[in-house]
């Protein structure tokens, strides 16, 4: 399946994909009035590790995926390799944020788990954070067990 | 074709069904369940009291799931006996079914420790079942003085869930602090707090002695007037079908990593068993209902020739009150080593030994946290990743080039 990568020789670590991921999830139609002012809650992390190199995590999409396992609300599945939140069934008791191995289930900011579904159920429809990249550094594509 | 029997329809349930149709879409799979009710999400019973969510969202899964995994249910009957050796179960109601692999999911049971004149309380109640919680919710009103026997997980979520809907709520226990099983002294402290200032009051370190009525007498002394009674001492594992047919155990029923038991074909999984903290490297009763699926789906695998283990239990729990959550898992070995942060607003503790982070506990800030769990899981050596970096702030950076590359490089 399509998944998104990272090319962290190109990262800028200007975290635009934090931001545009945010106003993907929001719902809104002006990027302005969805976050100004606004603490935003990603689903995109972008990190810097020793050397200042940075990247940017969002959710894997395991093959074997604890999230789902653990989801004491049956709220988390995975249908065709994606796995999604639904929102309907999550009482937000964050046990996917406490079992994730890669820290890319957080909170939304009412309470309640989020993580990337890769934009297939906002009105973007491809992953913004994948589009909005400046320098091409956050990649969606098919790629085998591991490079 | 074969024939697979699971006793009890909890989440271990739905996970041995899942990982038996992982493995075997033609075998007939019949499942016996007491409650009458398709697998729902126990831990839900209290959100569902603070209306968060409802019977239907409850389900733990679709309404077809039992069609869709091809499952005969059959629905308020429970086993009375295993006949290991003719290889079939019988139930209460004598009926008899034969099985080639047989997973008892049968879960706990609340246990009641002896208090005088407890059979003269008209309205007391357990809180584990949907049941249960139907029944509590036809007996509160806004004028309930409501006395909770229990300070730990179930206790706690009960005076959450029933917070707004009745007068008082008075919790007590015989443990000096609340949640005595996940969080030290001071994390407890800092809950309790919070718990008070949502109007929950706590009577530690003393439990009722005896009951009058709607009369309790605590064993310090202090009386207490209530008008409806919620017993949530602790659960106790139900392991008598698998040890009256001669299995193993302790507390539990003696579950491998691949979840068998000691008898031939006969599978355990969920609250039942007891099994290996590889935090603790203690074998002990760990319901929890992340570990229950994955004991469930591994038990399933197993049974339908495939090949699973859960080899890296450990306990762990992100349980939340009044909007204050708190993360625990693994375990604080003697001998030790503590990394500390704490404020007004939030505690984080980190335990480390022999060059492992073993457990901790968090209060008030849950970011990542999964990768703190996924150390202790692995039992990574801490001098391969830069745990001065992690111990401040989760965070894959600190966990090396090499496993950042195999994670987020590829397919995982």
């Amino acid at each position: 399946m399509k998944r998104i990568y990272v090319r962290e020789e190109w990262c800028l670590g200007c975290h635009l994909c934090e931001y545009n991921c945010a106003f993907a999830n929001s719902g809104m139609t002006d990027m302005v009035k969805a976050l100004r002012g606004k603490t935003i809650y990603p689903r995109i992390q972008v990190e810097t590790d020793e050397n200042g190199v940075t990247y940017a995590v969002s959710c894997r999409h395991c093959k074997d995926p604890v999230c789902v396992k653990s989801c004491i609300a049956g709220a988390i599945s995975q249908k065709d390799g994606v796995i999604e939140i639904n929102h309907d069934k999550c009482v937000g008791c964050l046990t996917c944020v406490l079992v994730c191995p890669y820290g890319a289930v957080v909170e939304d900011g009412s309470g309640v788990a989020q993580k990337c579904e890769l934009c297939m159920k906002n009105a973007c429809g491809a992953p913004a954070c994948v589009k909005g990249c400046p320098n091409g550094a956050i990649v969606y594509e098919e790629r085998g067990e591991r490079e | 074709m074969k024939r697979y029997i699971i006793i009890g329809n909890g989440v271990a349930a739905a996970g041995c069904i899942e990982g038996i149709r992982s493995v075997d879409a033609e075998g007939s799979i019949t499942v016996i369940s007491a409650e009458n009710h398709p697998v729902y999400c126990r831990p839900l019973i209290s959100y569902y009291l603070e209306q968060k969510t409802d019977l239907k969202r409850m389900q733990y899964r679709a309404d077809s799931f039992y069609a869709d995994h091809h499952v005969n249910l059959v629905c308020g009957r429970s086993a009375a006996e295993i006949r290991a050796e003719e290889k079939e179960i019988v139930l209460d109601n004598g009926d008899s079914f034969s099985y080639d692999a047989l997973c008892c999911c049968t879960g706990s049971s609340p246990f009641v420790p002896p208090m005088t004149g407890l059979d003269t309380v008209e309205n007391k109640f357990s809180f584990m079942t949907i049941d249960d919680t139907l029944a509590l919710e036809q007996v509160i009103t806004p004028d309930s003085r409501v006395l909770i026997i229990g300070a730990g997980l179930i206790g706690l979520k009960c005076a959450e869930g029933l917070h707004g809907r009745v007068k008082s709520i008075t919790v007590c226990d015989l443990a000096p602090r609340v949640l005595s099983s996940i969080l030290d002294d001071k994390c407890a402290a800092m809950m309790q707090k919070h718990l008070e200032a949502n109007g929950i009051s706590f009577l530690l370190g003393t439990s009722a002695k005896e009951f009058s009525g709607n009369h309790a007498v605590m064993q310090n002394g202090a009386e207490v007037d209530f008008d409806v009674l919620v017993l949530a001492v602790g659960v106790r594992a139900n392991t008598a079908l698998v040890k009256n047919a001669g299995g193993a155990g302790g507390r539990g029923i003696a579950v491998s990593d691949a979840c068998e038991t000691s008898l031939p074909d006969i599978y355990a999984a969920g609250d039942c068993t007891e099994y290996h903290d590889i935090s603790s490297d203690t074998v002990k009763v760990m319901a929890l209902m992340p570990n229950a699926y994955m004991q469930g789906h591994t038990a399933g695998v197993n049974m339908a020739g495939g090949s699973a283990v859960f080899d890296n239990a450990i306990p762990m729990n992100s349980i939340g009150f009044f909007g204050l959550h708190c993360h625990t898992a693994g375990s604080q070995p003697e001998g030790c080593e503590m990394y500390e942060e704490a404020d007004e607003q939030h505690i984080k503790r980190l335990f480390i030994k022999d060059d492992r982070l073993t457990g901790f506990m968090l209060i008030g800030q849950m970011h990542r946290t999964g990768i703190y769990t996924a150390l202790i899981r692995s039992q990574t050596p801490l001098s391969s990743v830069d745990f001065a970096r992690l111990k401040i702030e989760p965070q894959l950076a600190a966990m090396g080039r090499a496993y950042r590359d195999k994670v987020l490089k590829g397919a995982v």
